[in-house]
Order: structure tokens, then C-alpha cells, then sequence
């Protein structure tokens, strides 16, 4: 019983800073699909580019992957403002016959980024073997007699913590800054934006680098828990997009709490189902949230607001 | 002189492989035919019914699964499956029709890329059942010249051509663009646009599953990373009707033919070859970008003879 | 007889309320016009009739049937055609293939679409125009193409929702002109619209929505002299 008890709990603790972690790949992409009506599926390439910037500045440097999310994010950030100007902004122009130019054009994205990678860097796996990879702080280590024995990895720890202070810092930005209420602005009502004198087109492009900027951060934090090779973007692009639709749909509340949703989920399915079918049960519930919550966490969000 | 040109190509086809082609090029044929299929499948719901999929590999694979696995678990001929697959992937269809077609956009588009990946999971799972990653091999291939491969997958075509022409100059055509437009007005003009995407569905499933069935037996060998991919099926799914030109008749053969060559002559660069992925990419993005109606359909633009007949075209 | 029966509908979005026990009813043969102010809860109305949404309380009868748990397309096929305020014309359709895809509503095959859609551009006025893009029609010819759309699933009753909206006057003067010749067919009309002259001239009975409430209703000479109504939507139409 005990043995249960404390394997269900401390996959409860995993799937909590898993959904941390999370959250911020889904923040970043909720951001964009508020904004830009698109769903972005080059996200996890773009994590994974930042993965390899933190894997070379700490193979080649010695610079610890925590350090480099100051190096990475900006790097991303810079990477999702060109991109947006010189290939997706153009195509919102295109008229054709198909309204999913732009997701499509995303997917062409990933597919150059996943692929440049592996002709660069080989298909090998990768990670940063940092020296605090296997610290862990243990229950019995504070607690002599609690019956049961749970751990807490200080890198899945410490990324965590990390998850929230960028998730902060975006809340500050989105909220207290002029740039942050206008893109605000813009994902409710462009039409209202426009009018309120709001660079509609500025604003674009700053959001989808600061999305790209986040999952960049994301990436950067990841690197020391888990390994790196060039195609690790489409299932971290599956994990954005269910969140977003998880949360509602450019919902950033939605999109965090979606986020610690699905990592207790993954964890869950690992545990009791077995690693592989992690997969299936991420896309189980993104089907469930599609067909019974349409609106996602961000609804039932609102309905409360309303006292409803 | 157009009502000539489907027979025409049949025709000339149909005498190609008594020209004496080597092994190499009656191969390449026989990819472009097998996407052109695949192609004109997508088209149906993607390009006249306007319900892009991601995720057209789930179709494939499971027409490449039901070949294989009745000739793994039965030990008869995997052309069985090419029967066979037209009732699993009807209900296969339906299924993910249900889960998916009350979605719009986007969100449809994301849940078939989620429903593919699913069933590529799955089939690597459920080792007893498919083998899992070991795939399934049929040891004896029926035929040792690729000639009459290119027989079948030329019928095929040509029967998978004829019936997108027969739909789409049908009541079922006019309400595949009727939704495709725009599905609010198409309901209130009294069209049930859930039964007739479904139907569209359906029809583009089967044909998908029918190329997954015959690449099966074509090959000889399938495991779930090579029917059930997103990008070198599904994506390239999209890329072969946009390329062509979506809506289009001839889209998809055209773009099937561009990008079977395409890969051909990328993979054959010693240097470039890993690349292929970048390549791609790249066109669809020029695609996108500058020839957004692909090259059959910009085709007639460039040259002045687009002379708006119909919306079918 | 009345056609169509709006029985104490309410509609709420969230904790909104769109409408709030509306109640009337269409005569057969007749012309509704439905007006009030921008925001009043006309095209949801319009929505709930069509079959859009459901009515969060109340119902709606046509010919004595409910029809207020039905799909659009369900409620087309029973006699109520409807236009858009946007108008919605398949973009890279032709006006005749347009009018086809609506047609086969009630044809048995093509040729008898083809048929019933030549007869409805005839009908408006747009046999000319029928192998044009409709995306290329101005705006006034996209508007009758609408009304050729919904006329070719041979309704009984026709919703029109703002069809007047953005037509110079002798655009509008052709539309009237249609209107009548459709209610000459003996068809059912209820119409949305802002241009008071056109309500007046067409409607035989008016209802006015204010705030998602009906708060008047009769023939257009007692509607003019409502105070109620002048307060909320001639007065506003005035200061504008």
C-alpha cells in the first residue's frame, strides 16, 4: 500500500515540474495563436535550435545551460521576429484557395530547422552532463520517520523554479508594460487595436519572437533533464498545440494551468501504461479537450468570472 | 481537345513500359502514379471540400497495414488488402470523422496530425499484433519485373482519376465547394455539411489507403515509421497537391511527378542528399509564397488562358 | 394563417442576454420588417430562426412544426431560406454554379438544378451575369445574388438580413422591386433592415427590438408614431 501511495505521489511530483515546464512551450504558443490566429508547428524546432545553442556554449565553454537562457532567448527572439517578417507576414498577403497557408508554412519551417540540424550535428544523441545532474533532496532527509520515501531532482527542480520566474517575468511584461498591453490589445480585437493606434504589424512580430523567445527558455531549461537530437521539435510541437487547445485556445491563464495538466497526465500514463504510450495519452486528451471542451480551460475561466 | 487528354496519357502510359525502361525508371513510375493517387485522395477533402489534413499518413497506413497484417495473421495475398482496405478505411474514416469533423480550420487540421501520430504509435506498440518496429515482410513478392505493378497502380489511377471527375461534376461536387467556401451559408442553403464532409472524408481515406495497400505489396516491407510518417507521408501529402495546384484535376499528378523526381534527384547528390527535408522545405515555402494555387493552378493565370468556366476546375 | 411562430424566445451568451421573450408571429404571404437599433439582437433572432443557435428558453413554429432544435440545413429544407448581412457568395464559384450548389436542394439532377438556378437569376436580374467569379460582382449584384441563392431552394420563407445596407438608391429601388415580385410569388418575407424608407414602403407588420425586448409591433404608420420606438431608435437614427 505504502509502495503505491508513494509511487502515485511521486509521479505526481515529476508530472507537476513536467507541467512547469510545460506550460512555458505552451505560453509561448498560445501567445502566437492569440495574436496571430495560427497555430505555429516549427515551436519545438525552435526549442530545439535553443537546445543546441545551450548544448555548444556548455560542450565548447563550460557555460552552465541556466546561464545560456540569457544567450538563447534573445538569440530566439531575434529568430521568430525575422521569421515572421520575411516569410510568414508575406504569405498573410497571398491570396489562395486554402485559409492554412500560414500553418503550412510553419511546418515548412520546422521541417528546413529539424533537418539543417541533423545535417550539422548528426543525428546523435545529446545532453550536458552537468555535475549536479543526479542531486536530489529526499523526504527522509528532513522527515527521519515519514513512511514513505519521496525524492526531488534539484535540475527538474531547479528548471522548474526557472519555468516560473520567466512566467513572471512574461506576466509583469504582458500587464505593466506599454509593448505588453498592446499585444494584449491586439489578440482581443485587432480591429479595436488598429483603432486605438496599435502597430498591428509590429506587434506580430514581436509576439512571435517573444513566443519563439520562451520556448527558447523552455528549451534551455530542458537540456540539463533530458537529452537533445535534431527531430526532439515535433513532439515538443504536439505538447505546444495540445496545451493551446487544452487552455483555450491564445489563452495565457489556460495555457499554464493546460500545461501542468498535461505534464501530470504524461507522467500518469508513463508510470501506470508504460513510456511508450505517453504519446497516445497527450493526443487522448487533446482529442477529449477538442470534442468536450471546445473552449478549453480558459471557458469554464470565464463562465466563473462571470458567476455563472 | 481537353476531353482527349486523360485518355491520351492512358494510352501512351499504358504502351510506356514495352519502350523497354529500365528497372530504376519503371520504379520512379510506379511513385509517381502511387502520389498522384494519394494526391487526388487529398485533393477530394482538402482542396475542393477545403478540409486540409495533416495527417493523410493515418489513411496510408492503414491500407498498408490491412495488406500486411491479413498476410501475416491469414498468410493470403496481401492484393487482398487492396479489397479489403476499402471497408476498413471507410470505417476508419468514419471514426475519425466523428472525433474530427465537427472541428473547423485549423483545429481539424491539428486533430489529423494528432490521429496520425496515434496510429503510428499504436502500430508500434502493439508489438503482438503488427510486429511493432520489426515490421512486416512478405518473403515472396509476386512479381520479379516491376511491369505489372505498374499495370495495377495504373488502373488505379486511372479508375481514382475517373471518380474525382464524376463527384466533382456532381451534386456532391457542388456542395464539396459549397463548404469549402463557406460552411456556415452552405448549411443555411440546406446542405448537411457534416454528412457531406464526412462523404468526402471517406472517399479521400479509401483512395489514400487503396496507394497504402498496393505500396505494401509493392515493396514487400512496411513498419509503422515508414507508413505512418508526418512528414515524409503526411506533409508530403500536402506539398504534392499544393505543388501541383490545389483543386485541380491535374494537380496532383503534376505535383506528384515534381516531387517523386525532386526526392529522386536530391537523394542521388552524395552531399546534398541528407538535405532532402531542407529542399523541400524551401519549395513549399517558394510555394507558398509565390505560387500559392500551385503550378497547375497558376498556370493558366501566367499564361492568360484562365477563362473562369466553373468553380470545379 | 400565420407561417412562422416566435414563441417567448430567450437567447443568452454567457451572461449575456441577447434576447429576452420575444414573442410574435409572421403572417403567410406577408412582409415582417424587424428593426431597432445596432446591438438590439436582430440577426441573433435571425440566428435562432435559422436554426444557428438554439433558443436558450421559448420556441420557434413553422407551420405548426417546432423547428427550433433543428440544424440550418434541416430548417431550409422545411421552406426558410435566409441571406446574410455579410454577404456570403462562394468566392471562386461562378453566379451560376453558385446558384446550381443551392439548387440541388430540391432538383433531382443537374439539369434540373441548372433549371431551377437559370429561372432564379432570371428572377433577379442577373442572367447576364451568371458565368462571371462572384468574388468580381460589385456589391449590389452580390447582394441579389443572395437572394438568388436562397430563392433556388424554393423556400416559403425568405429571412433577409440587411440587404440594403451599402447600395446607392437606384440599387435599392431594383432590390425593392425584387422583394415585391418575390412576395408576389406568394412567398413569406421577414427582413432586417436600417433604411426606414425601405421598411416603410415594404412591410405590412413591423417589430421593434430594443435591448434584445420586442417593444412594439404593428403596421408601419403605428410604428411611426410609437413614442416608445422614437425614443429608442428614431431618435438614435437622428442624432447619427
Amino acid at each position: 500500500m505504502a509502495a503505491q501511495v508513494e509511487l502515485f505521489l511521486q509521479t505526481l511530483i515529476s508530472g507537476f515540474l513536467l507541467g512547469g515546464l510545460y506550460a512555458l512551450i505552451g505560453l509561448g504558443m498560445a501567445l502566437i495563436m492569440g495574436v496571430m490566429r495560427i497555430i505555429n508547428l516549427a515551436h519545438g524546432d525552435l526549442m530545439m535550435v535553443a537546445m543546441y545553442v545551450a548544448y555548444w556554449l556548455f560542450t565548447l565553454f563550460h557555460i552552465d545551460p541556466y546561464l545560456s537562457v540569457f544567450v538563447a532567448t534573445p538569440l530566439l527572439f531575434f529568430l521568430g521576429v525575422g521569421l515572421q517578417k520575411f516569410l510568414i507576414n508575406p504569405v498573410m498577403k497571398v491570396e489562395s484557395i486554402l485559409p492554412h497557408n500560414q500553418v503550412i508554412l510553419t511546418v515548412g519551417i520546422g521541417m528546413i530547422l529539424a533537418n539543417l540540424a541533423t545535417v550539422f550535428f548528426t543525428s546523435n544523441y545529446r545532453s550536458t552532463p552537468v555535475s549536479y545532474a543526479s542531486k536530489a533532496w529526499y523526504l527522509t532527509d528532513f522527515w527521519k520517520n515519514a513512511p514513505i520515501e519521496l525524492s526531488l531532482s534539484a535540475p527538474w527542480s531547479l528548471s522548474f523554479l526557472a519555468a516560473v520566474i520567466i512566467t513572471v517575468a512574461l506576466w509583469f511584461f504582458l500587464t505593466k508594460t506599454d509593448t505588453g498591453k498592446s499585444i494584449r490589445a491586439t489578440a482581443q480585437d485587432i480591429d479595436a487595436a488598429l483603432l486605438m493606434g496599435v502597430n498591428v504589424g509590429v506587434m506580430r512580430a514581436v509576439t512571435f519572437g517573444i513566443g519563439a523567445a520562451l520556448v527558447g527558455g523552455a528549451g534551455c531549461l530542458f537540456i540539463p533533464i533530458y537529452y537533445l537530437y535534431p527531430s526532439l521539435g515535433k513532439q515538443f510541437t504536439n505538447v505546444g498545440f495540445v496545451i493551446t487547445v487544452l487552455g483555450g485556445m491564445g489563452s495565457t491563464e489556460g495555457a499554464i494551468i493546460g500545461g501542468v495538466i498535461l505534464g501530470i497526465f504524461e507522467s500518469m500514463t508513463a508510470t501506470y501504461l508504460g513510456m511508450g504510450w505517453a504519446p497516445v495519452g497527450r493526443f487522448l486528451i487533446f482529442v477529449a479537450a477538442l470534442v468536450f471542451l471546445p473552449g478549453g480551460v480558459a471557458s469554464i475561466l470565464r463562465k466563473q468570472r462571470l458567476g455563472k | 481537345m481537353k476531353k482527349f487528354m486523360p485518355p491520351i496519357i492512358l494510352a501512351v502510359l499504358c504502351f510506356l513500359p514495352l519502350v523497354g525502361l529500365s528497372s530504376y525508371a519503371m520504379h520512379i513510375l510506379v511513385l509517381v502514379i502511387m502520389w498522384s493517387i494519394i494526391g487526388m485522395g487529398w485533393n477530394l477533402l482538402g482542396g475542393y471540400c477545403g478540409q486540409v489534413s495533416f495527417g493523410h499518413a493515418a489513411f496510408f497506413g492503414m491500407g498498408a497495414y490491412s495488406s500486411g497484417l491479413l498476410y501475416y495473421h491469414f498468410g493470403i495475398s496481401g492484393w487482398w488488402g487492396l479489397l479489403v482496405s476499402i471497408p476498413v478505411l471507410t470505417i476508419t474514416s468514419l471514426v475519425i470523422g466523428f472525433i474530427c469533423l465537427r472541428l473547423r480550420g485549423a483545429y481539424f487540421a491539428l486533430a489529423t496530425l494528432a490521429l496520425g501520430e496515434v496510429l503510428r504509435v499504436t502500430a508500434e506498440n502493439l508489438v503482438k499484433f503488427t510486429q511493432g518496429d520489426l515490421g512486416i515482410l512478405i518473403k515472396q513478392r509476386t512479381w520479379v519485373e516491376k511491369t505489372w505493378y505498374f499495370y495495377v497502380i495504373l488502373l488505379l489511377a486511372a479508375g481514382s482519376f475517373l471518380l474525382v471527375k464524376k463527384v466533382m461534376e456532381s451534386k456532391l461536387g457542388y456542395y464539396f465547394v459549397a463548404i469549402r467556401e463557406d460552411q456556415d451559408a452552405a448549411n443555411s442553403l440546406g446542405i448537411n455539411t457534416t454528412l457531406y464532409k464526412t462523404i468526402a472524408l471517406c472517399l479521400s481515406g479509401v483512395l489514400t489507403g487503396m496507394a497504402g495497400a498496393f505500396y505494401m505489396n509493392y515493396m514487400g516491407y512496411i513498419d509503422p515509421t515508414t507508413v505512418f510518417p508526418l512528414y515524409d507521408i503526411s506533409i508530403v501529402t500536402v506539398m504534392v497537391v499544393m505543388v501541383g495546384g490545389v483543386a485541380t484535376y491535374w494537380g496532383p499528378v503534376i505535383g506528384a511527378l515534381i516531387m517523386v523526381f525532386l526526392a529522386e534527384v536530391i537523394r542521388s547528390m552524395p552531399k546534398i542528399g541528407a538535405a532532402h527535408q531542407t529542399l523541400f522545405g524551401i519549395l513549399l515555402i517558394f510555394i507558398i509564397i509565390f505560387l500559392p494555387n500551385g503550378i497547375v493552378g497558376d498556370f493558366r493565370k501566367i499564361t492568360g488562358l484562365f477563362k473562369p468556366r466553373g468553380a470545379l476546375k | 394563417m400565420s407561417l412562422l411562430q416566435i414563441q417567448h424566445v430567450s437567447k443568452r451568451f454567457g451572461g449575456l442576454a441577447a434576447l429576452t421573450d420575444v414573442s410574435y408571429s409572421v403572417e403567410k404571404g406577408k412582409i415582417l420588417g424587424l428593426i431597432g437599433p445596432n446591438g438590439a439582437g436582430k440577426t441573433t433572432l435571425f440566428n435562432v430562426v435559422n436554426g444557428f443557435y438554439p433558443p436558450t428558453k421559448g420556441e420557434v413554429l413553422f407551420k405548426e412544426e417546432r423547428i427550433s432544435h433543428l440544424q440550418p440545413y434541416q430548417i431550409c429544407k422545411r421552406g426558410v431560406g435566409r441571406t446574410f448581412q455579410v454577404v456570403r457568395p462562394l468566392q471562386r464559384m461562378t453566379v451560376l454554379d453558385n446558384v446550381i450548389a443551392s439548387a440541388f436542394l430540391r432538383a433531382k439532377d443537374k439539369a434540373g438544378a441548372e433549371r431551377i438556378a437559370l429561372d432564379a437569376l432570371q428572377f433577379t436580374g442577373l442572367y447576364d451575369d451568371r458565368s462571371l467569379v462572384s468574388k468580381s460582382l460589385p456589391l449590389g449584384k452580390r447582394k441579389k445574388l443572395e437572394i438568388a441563392r436562397a430563392l433556388a431552394t424554393q423556400p416559403e420563407m425568405l429571412l433577409l438580413d440587411e440587404s440594403f445596407a451599402g447600395l446607392n438608391p437606384f440599387e435599392q429601388n431594383e432590390l425593392i422591386d425584387i422583394i415585391r415580385k418575390v412576395k408576389a410569388k406568394g412567398i413569406t418575407i421577414m427582413i432586417i433592415e436600417h433604411h426606414m424608407k425601405v421598411i416603410m414602403s415594404l412591410s405590412d407588420q413591423v417589430v421593434v427590438l430594443n435591448y434584445g425586448e420586442k417593444i412594439a409591433e404593428g403596421t408601419p404608420k403605428e410604428i411611426g408614431n410609437n413614442p416608445l420606438v422614437i425614443e429608442a431608435y428614431l431618435g438614435e437614427a437622428e442624432r447619427a
